[in-house]
């Protein structure tokens, strides 16, 4: 819906069995970890049993003493880096924090953050090795929760960091990283002009991104510095360019190949292990093996930021939006680095609000350092001000959806971060959700309904795509995208129509570094989008290339050649020209016409088209056990454009999955010591399919100008309403709202009995 | 003339907390370049990734991107993803 008189095409939009099927299903695909080498070491991590304690010394001798040990490496293997905010990667980067967060070098910050590893002929001797390694560490006092670590007696992480975004700059360090604002009118009067305020206080627990595939990596350097890199990751180019940074080495020495990837989102756009396999295997001069386990997952990796905020919205009594007020801090972990600043940008998107304000903090705590995870930011904010907005038109004795209709962003609606938006859909979403038939579903008793929206950026960034035509007219599309969301066949697709040739005939691959120019990271929803407007040129340049060829068949000038279903023809009128030429007649006559046919194209792409999501959500609360069930659920999402609806539709699912997990259950529970109590999936409980039922999904295509087929990137809105959405069905099922998540048995239980007493 | 609006804390760094801006340029590198001579430091405060929204649609490697006379542009945070 939203496109009426849509275009039709041969291959977007239409649904075909996916190209990465049949390796997955019959485990032929090769992950970062099934890669074995001749002469290969395995490596282990010795990581800090402690949340935060000054290093005094390590001894390795025993552990080198070890037959089979054939290297021991630590922080003093590692240049030490300057601490400056540099460009790289996916935002501003400090490379001294990446490098620290890979091995500890003055101090540990976290329990389970690397301190050593060792490389030894077999995993049981690197393990027993670990064991023979002596830290001396001071224990210091440490602080996990976000609130303590902002108070001025709190521990402090870092002794030389100083809150930016201050005026006047304090002088004294502090766990605060960072302070942001953004302002648009004049909130204060705002307030006083509104007719009902809501102003609530809101917490969220930091959650892992839960991939199933654990970080792995393994490198091998030879005698002459060349390196090869063998892992899955969401960016091979990042990779390359961390692993250079930190280790004082070049691009061009380094080959990173990316394996199948096991699952991302966000938490694969950095580095782990990649850095300590390139200098086991420099120390040892054989390729080493570095694989995480589930445990090391939990207590080095990811997750998300958990965030403390206070929300403040008022309205007119017609449900007029007037003001909103927003104060969120995020915990990073144990460097810089929370999506503070998306968060403050995201949360009021939706809406057409003439005065607003938010105010982020970026708060470092003894925990492990925050990545990304889809839609950095935007869920947690999104939880605070969708369920405000749920009181308020409790408050208003409106229509959730319709308060939100009445208020919705449209072209031109200005954003509180300071641009108009473009062309958009969230309206379209709304009136979607509204007309579905869920929505006017009768409930049972103890079942509640809740719904909520969401709003993503989406990205474009640089992209390369190549393009081979083969002797017999099949086609390699070759990009430097990891595909962690289907990207292989949309970019074989696009290629397809783009060509006009059977989607059968066209393979796509992922290139590695050194066989496909650089390629941002797959990440901020871009691939489909950036990396498919890439493919669609290098597409365009091969008909280019063909009508070429076939006027030289021909002995006509281009302009007499046109390209259409695959096939090239005389122009109209062109009477002189014989017959028509298929692609693979063309490519079988190639090295008399000029060569091989290669097409390419290298782009940097802006103009990414902004989403917006609905979810509606049915729960049901059993008042005994506090237990809640998600028992209806349908996400109504604008993606401008599916290219592979079947895709589209499994990364809507998959987010409001993640999303439901991170509202109902996901929580790392710590010890007084710092130390992760649950770092496991039975207890670390994330949602399986026996939790769920089936997620309804409406996909909507208002297409976005600036893509050739309208594309706007699916992945990441997803996951940001179903916070609130589930949240605002527990309160509407059992009158009791609890604004700290996760909203587990226990404490729905223990609110649900205080509102009795 | 281009009308750039800035974030009150950049402003307040940068351009002595004057906000809003009336820039005569007909592209990115030129309007960074103009106000960079009409406050020293402005481009180097822009310069660590900044994205750039002009008319709505956002620019995260602005160089060349074309700016009209009556165009609105508004820097912003780098804008990251999972």
């Amino acid at each position: 819906m939203g496109n009426e008189g849509k275009q039709q095409f041969k291959w977007v939009g239409t649904r075909p069995v996916r190209p990465d099927g049949v390796d997955k299903v019959t485990g032929q695909a090769n992950y970062g970890a099934d890669f074995t080498l001749p002469g290969m070491l395995a490596g282990r991590v010795l990581r800090s049993p402690h949340a935060h304690a000054r290093i005094k010394s390590i001894d390795a001798s025993r552990a080198l003493a070890l037959p089979g040990v054939r290297a021991v490496i630590t922080a003093a293997d590692f240049p030490e880096l300057p601490s400056e905010v540099v460009a790289g990667g996916e935002s501003p980067v400090n490379y001294r924090h990446i490098s620290e967060n890979v091995i500890a070098r003055h101090k540990a910050l976290y329990e389970g953050q690397s301190v050593a590893a060792v490389a030894a002929i077999s995993a049981s001797i690197a393990e027993a090795a670990l064991a023979l390694i002596t830290v001396d560490y001071e224990v210091l006092p440490h602080v996990i929760d976000v609130r303590a670590a902002m108070r001025p007696d709190a521990p402090i992480l870092h002794e030389d960091m100083i809150t930016s975004g201050v005026e006047p700059k304090p002088t004294k360090a502090s766990n605060i990283a960072a302070r942001t604002e953004f302002n648009m009118g004049d909130v204060e009067q705002g307030f006083k002009d509104s007719d009902v305020v809501i102003e609530r206080e809101y917490t969220t627990q930091p959650v892992h991104q839960g991939y199933i595939e654990p970080h792995a990596a393994i490198a091998s350097m030879a005698a002459d510095g060349m390196t090869t890199i063998w892992c899955s990751s969401q960016g091979q180019f990042m990779i390359r360019e961390f692993c250079a940074k930190l280790l004082h080495l070049e691009d061009a020495q380094l080959r990173v190949i990316p394996a199948e990837i096991g699952g991302g989102f966000g938490g694969k756009t950095t580095v782990y292990l990649e850095p300590l396999a390139v200098a086991l295997s420099r120390k040892t001069g054989k390729p080493v093996k570095l694989v995480m386990s589930r445990d090391e997952v939990f207590r080095a990796s990811g997750p998300t930021s958990g965030a403390h905020m206070t929300v403040k919205i008022g309205a007119k009594r017609d449900g007029t939006l007037v003001a909103g007020s927003l104060e969120l801090a995020y915990q990073a972990g144990a460097f810089p680095g929370s999506p503070a600043v998306p968060g403050c940008m995201t949360a009021f998107a939706p809406y057409d609000m003439a005065n607003a304000k938010a105010v982020g903090y970026d708060v470092v705590s003894n925990r492990a350092k925050c990545a990304a995870y889809r839609a950095p930011g935007a869920p947690i904010s999104s939880f605070a001000v969708e369920s405000a907005l749920d009181e308020l038109a409790i408050e208003l004795g409106m229509d959730p959806l319709a308060l939100r209709l009445k208020n919705a962003a449209k072209e031109g609606t200005r954003a509180l971060y300071g641009p108009k938006f473009p062309i958009i859909g969230f309206v379209e979403t709304l009136e979607a959700a509204k007309a579905h038939p869920h929505y006017s579903a009768p409930l049972k008793a103890n079942q509640g309904r809740g719904v909520a929206s969401g709003f993503w950026f989406n990205i474009g960034g640089q992209s390369t795509a190549a393009i081979h035509i083969n002797e017999d007219g099949t086609a390699e599309v070759v990009t430097g995208s990891p595909d962690i969301g289907g990207s292989r066949a949309s970019m074989a697709m696009m290629a397809a129509e783009v060509l006009g040739i059977d989607l059968a005939k066209v393979k796509p691959l992922v290139g590695d570094t050194a066989s496909i120019g650089y390629t941002f990271l797959t990440g901020g929803s871009r691939v489909t989008f950036a990396t498919g407007k890439a493919v669609c040129e290098a597409a365009n340049d091969i008909v280019e290339q063909l009508r070429a060829r076939a006027a030289k068949l021909w002995k006509c000038g281009i302009e007499d050649v046109i390209w259409k279903d695959g096939v090239a023809y005389p122009a109209q009128g062109q009477t002189d020209a014989r017959t028509q030429l298929s692609l693979a007649e063309i490519a079988a006559s190639a090295a008399r016409t000029g060569g091989p046919i290669t097409g390419k194209a290298a782009l940097n792409v802006g103009g990414a088209g902004a989403a917006f999501g609905t979810h509606i959500c049915d729960v049901e609360v059993d008042p005994e056990t506090g237990r809640t069930s998600v028992v209806r659920y349908t996400v109504v999402q604008d993606v401008g454009r599916a290219i592979h609806p079947s895709y589209v539709e499994g990364q809507m699912q998959g987010g409001a999955v993640q999303g439901i997990g991170w509202a109902l259950n996901e929580e790392y529970v710590y010890s007084e010591q710092g130390q992760m109590q649950n770092a496991g999936f039975l207890d670390y409980r994330m949602p399986v399919a026996s939790d769920l039922p089936m997620i309804d999904t409406v996909i909507v295509e208002v297409p976005n100008p600036t893509h050739p087929f309208g594309v706007r990137g699916v992945g990441e809105v997803p996951i940001v309403p179903p916070l609130a959405a589930v949240a605002n069905a527990v309160a509407r099922a059992s009158g009791v709202r609890v604004n700290d998540l996760p909203i587990s048995p226990p404490r729905l239980l223990s609110a649900l009995q205080k509102a009795k007493a | 003339m281009a009308t750039v609006i800035l974030q009150p804390a950049f402003a307040r760094r940068y351009t002595d907390g004057v906000i809003t801006l009336e820039v005569d340029a007909a592209d990115y590198q030129t309007l960074i370049d103009t106000l960079d001579e009409r406050y020293p430091g402005f481009a180097e405060g822009v310069a660590i990734r900044t994205a750039v929204a002009i008319d709505g649609q956002i620019y995260q490697d602005p160089l060349l991107e074309p700016i009209g006379p009556t165009s609105e542009v508004f820097f912003l945070p780098l804008l990251e993803g999972g």
